[in-house]
């Protein structure tokens, strides 16, 4: 593809090399889906910290426990994700067929556990009263903030699940690349990567005292 | 398409030993919030500090478990700036506004 051109031009980190930054297309375009969608949920946060701090009467839902306690088992949870994942991704360069697609169960096993969690939070607060429009406590903006933003993320990890699920399967088969379960890898700590901010933003400066 | 950064990555990532550490160091930071949040601190200085102990783990995360610190310097010099940019960009612009209301309210 380049071989006529000057192999001193190729080593140069802005020569662009065989391909820009020395990957591929799909990573390239991972990389450049993350960061989109890395400015999509600092905007939605930045909205959130602005309606906060525009309504004063903004609610405190969360006591420490169960709430808070609860809140911190699910990114626990979600930081195990983490690791079966980058132990799946670390298997696959390895050409591990079984412990790669082991791994990605356990990743997919962790963000169901997620999911399902994080649906009984949802329901404890629906059945205290809060709505999207509505709560007990306060300003009504909180259950359109709360319900939004959580489940903006919730809809991400679904995704990942399902991605996970095609590539575990197609990896397992011999149809997908380590490349592929790289890739899957980058979508996966994303998700996790917003949750840490998400999580101290929207329960730890909500807890109620 | 394996790179000398994949080989590395590979090689440094390999062991369960090590990335569990960086998971523990994860937990711990987590755990940390956790205890900050139960301290009844001053709201703008517990977000503050909470606000940065998740960009610490988000950096680990990046680093270590997306493999960022193997890749080539200039993703880096790509990513993390956009990132920071157009988010210093957003609070630039909508915060102060945020404050001006809420002065508008107190009065």
């Amino acid at each position: 593809m380049q071989e006529g051109k000057n192999s001193a031009a190729l080593d140069s980190a802005w020569s662009g090399g065989a391909s820009p930054f020395a990957m591929s297309s799909k990573k390239l375009g991972m990389w450049l889906f993350i960061v989109s969608d890395s400015l999509t949920f600092s905007a939605l946060l930045i909205a959130y910290c602005y309606s906060r701090i525009t309504n004063p009467g903004w609610p405190r839902p969360f006591p420490m426990n169960p709430a808070i306690i609860f809140s911190a088992g699910m990114t626990v949870v979600l930081l195990t994700s983490s690791l079966t994942m980058v132990m799946a991704v670390t298997a696959s360069q390895r050409n591990d067929r079984k412990a790669t697609v082991l791994w990605m169960i356990a990743t997919m096993a962790c963000g169901l556990a997620f999911l399902g969690l994080h649906a009984v939070e949802w329901f404890r607060l629906i059945a205290e009263g809060a709505t999207f429009s509505s709560n007990p406590w306060g300003t009504p903006l909180f259950g359109a903030v709360f319900f939004g933003i959580t489940g903006i993320h919730m809809a991400h990890v679904l995704i990942g699940v399902v991605y996970l699920g095609i590539v575990a399967t197609g990896y397992g088969r011999g149809k997908f690349s380590s490349e592929d379960v790289e890739v899957n890898g980058l979508f996966w700590h994303f998700v996790d990567l917003v949750w840490m901010f998400v999580f101290p933003l929207i329960y730890l400066m909500s807890v109620k005292y | 398409m394996p790179t000398q950064a994949h080989a590395e990555a590979t090689r440094a990532g390999a062991g369960l030993r090590s990335n569990l550490a960086i998971w523990i160091v994860l937990i711990a930071i987590t755990g940390f919030q956790v205890f900050l949040a139960s301290l009844r601190l001053p709201p703008m200085l517990l977000l503050l500090i909470l606000a940065g102990l998740a960009v610490v783990q988000a950096g680990i995360s990046m680093s270590y478990f997306m493999h960022l610190r193997y890749e080539k310097f200039s993703l880096v010099l790509w990513v993390i700036p956009a990132i920071l940019i157009f988010t210093a960009i957003m609070l630039i612009l909508f915060l102060p506004d945020a404050f001006r209301l809420l002065q508008m309210h107190s009065h």
